[in-house]
């Protein structure tokens, strides 16, 4: 097991490395990609991926705290267990169903309805607005993040459902004596009891929106530009991985610059996950 | 004088039915956003289910279960993509399984506290959520260009890399449940270590570590990302030395194709999918709920 995470990370270094060679380390700030003239630079798609991330994370965190809370303390005992295996089995969905139900279904209705909402009213506010503008076409940086968000909703719902359990009753029983509501339990006990393992569960979240492939390529327009609209279509470490691996030959600098992305990806996502694990280990423990 | 005696406490009650309220307030709007958010995530699923109905289930039909995948307008079907997808999940399982079997074992009896366990422990972890995209670059690498093309048993490689850290997670979970006394038991009886393990322990667990496999199973029958660069597709039956196609990436190549035949057989192959992973996964939960 060792022996195979350390010879993944060496044989993408290895792959990578006549990539990082020729670009030096210019490869992580150049935003060229160009097969023909084999200029190729790291940029646009590490823009891509960490703000797709970072907005599902914007977007999942609040409805999976809902789901959570929820599920420990407001729903009636006969319905956590079908509800909560229903927004399991949303964890269970395949990664390019997600990208086909994107592409076919959500992409086409935030086109038509959420995008004009959003660049007729926050498109206006001077600064922010960019982030809104109005771009041509179904695919984005913000679907994407959309069906990320819905992919990992469930896996920092679970966490969060299950780390919420384990506040001994006896807290939030002396809580309630006091009078304090429901909500107010949630926020003073079980919040500050939970923090770091609430915070291991998004990161875990995070982790996996990083990483992923199929349900992306299939919404984000993969084209290798940065543009300030959340809008405009971009692309993804892995979504770039993915269309153009098949294409590039082997040995071909195109070959080892994707090597060298996915040396990148593997990173991220290890100091990701690594911080994930830290942070839900001490609970988990006990 | 008396007056102002007689004015301060209906004022105090009042902020405090002011506070009392806004108090309630604030918990309503949670509890209502809780609902909500639930509401939500229930709709997602929903949608997600409907829609593979909707669009799948009139593509569905014996004659696409028997043909394989032909050009666009001559009617083909999907048989290949099936049974490609099932020798490579199942081969995939029979690799990782054991192995993965062997791990936890060592983490839940052997390792107690010791770094290497620690160690296994943490690498487990990391490849359980690690980009499924870089477990197919790693195949590229070490299995695709030594032998000098894609293949269905670099499929079957990648997928089993995938299987691993479920097996361990479960097993290890699933061993440390088991009491101590039952343990001590065997030792007391006299039984070597590995025969409490595997005939005590294991039997114990078996509905346990069955679900783990079953969930492993469930995770990489529908992963679509390692496959892309090993074992590639193919458009007919073919062997493990070959390229070999499997449903997940017909359906990638299908959907975003031109032909409405095409798209149909994405959409049909889609449903498959889904119900076959989601039924394992329910199958699997009934067993743990079982214990």
């Amino acid at each position: 097991m060792l022996a195979l995470l350390g010879t993944i990370i060496v044989l993408l270094f290895i792959g990578g490395l006549p990539a990082f060679r020729t670009f030096g380390l210019g490869f992580l700030v150049s935003s060229a990609w160009n097969p023909v003239t084999e200029k190729f630079g790291a940029l646009v798609s590490v823009y891509g991926t960490i703000v797709s991330s970072l907005l599902a994370l914007v977007m999942a965190v609040p409805l999976a705290f809902g789901i959570a809370y929820f599920l420990t303390e407001l729903a009636p005992g006969w319905m956590r267990r079908p509800v909560g295996t229903a927004i399991e089995l949303l964890a269970a969905v395949p990664s390019i169903i997600y990208g086909m139900w994107g592409f076919f279904v959500l992409a086409p209705l935030i086109s038509t309805t959420l995008k004009p909402a959003l660049a007729a009213t926050l498109g206006h506010v001077p600064g922010l607005g960019a982030l809104f503008r109005n771009m041509p076409g179904d695919s984005s940086i913000f679907t994407a993040a959309l069906v990320l968000a819905v992919m990992i909703i469930p896996f920092i719902a679970a966490t969060m459902r299950d780390v919420f359990l384990t506040v001994p009753v006896i807290f939030k029983e002396s809580a309630f004596g006091l009078g304090c509501t429901s909500w107010e339990v949630m926020r003073s006990i079980v919040l500050p009891y939970t923090r770091a393992s609430v915070i291991g569960g998004i990161m875990l979240g995070l982790g996996r929106a990083l990483g992923e492939t199929m349900a992306v390529t299939f919404v984000i327009g993969n084209t290798n530009r940065i543009s300030p609209s959340l809008f405009a279509p971009g692309n993804t470490i892995a979504s770039l991985v993915a269309l153009e691996f098949p294409e590039s030959e082997n040995g071909s600098l195109q070959l080892s610059s994707l090597l060298a992305l996915g040396f990148i990806l593997f990173v991220i996502s290890f100091i990701v996950l690594a911080i994930s694990r830290t942070l839900l280990a001490p609970k988990a423990a006990t | 004088m008396s007056a102002t005696v007689m004015q301060a406490p209906p004022k105090a009650t009042s902020t405090a039915a002011l506070l009392g309220r806004r108090r309630r307030r604030i918990d309503l709007a949670a509890r209502v956003f809780a609902v909500v958010a639930t509401l939500v995530g229930l709709a997602f699923l929903a949608s997600i289910l409907i829609t593979l109905f909707y669009l799948g289930a009139p593509g569905l039909s014996l004659h696409m279960l028997h043909t394989v995948t032909r050009a666009p307008g001559s009617n083909g079907g999907l048989a290949n993509a099936i049974v490609g997808s099932i020798i490579q999940a199942g081969l995939g399982t029979l690799i990782g399984t054991p192995i993965g079997l062997m791990a936890g074992t060592y983490l839940a009896e052997y390792s107690n506290g010791t770094k290497l366990g620690n160690a296994v422990r943490f690498v487990s972890d990391i490849l359980l959520s690690a980009p499924s995209i870089l477990i197919g670059l790693f195949i590229y690498q070490v299995i695709v260009v030594p032998f000098g093309g894609f293949s269905g048993l670099a499929g079957a490689a990648a997928l089993a890399i995938l299987v691993i850290p479920v097996v361990v997670r479960t097993t290890e979970d699933m061993l440390r449940l088991i009491p101590i006394t039952l343990r001590e038991a065997a030792i007391a009886l006299g039984a070597p270590r590995w025969k409490t393990i595997v005939f005590i322990c294991y039997r114990a667990a078996l509905d346990g570590l069955l679900t783990g496999v079953l969930l492993a199973v469930a995770r990489v029958a529908g992963e679509t990302a390692p496959l892309l660069f090993t074992s590639l597709g193919n458009s007919d039956y073919s062997g493990l030395g070959s390229a070999m196609s499997s449903l997940p990436i017909t359906i990638y190549q299908y959907a975003a194709s031109a032909f409405d035949d095409w798209v149909q057989l994405a959409w049909t192959g889609a449903l498959l999918i889904t119900l076959g992973v989601l039924a394992i996964n329910i199958v699997a939960r009934t067993l743990v709920r079982r214990r």
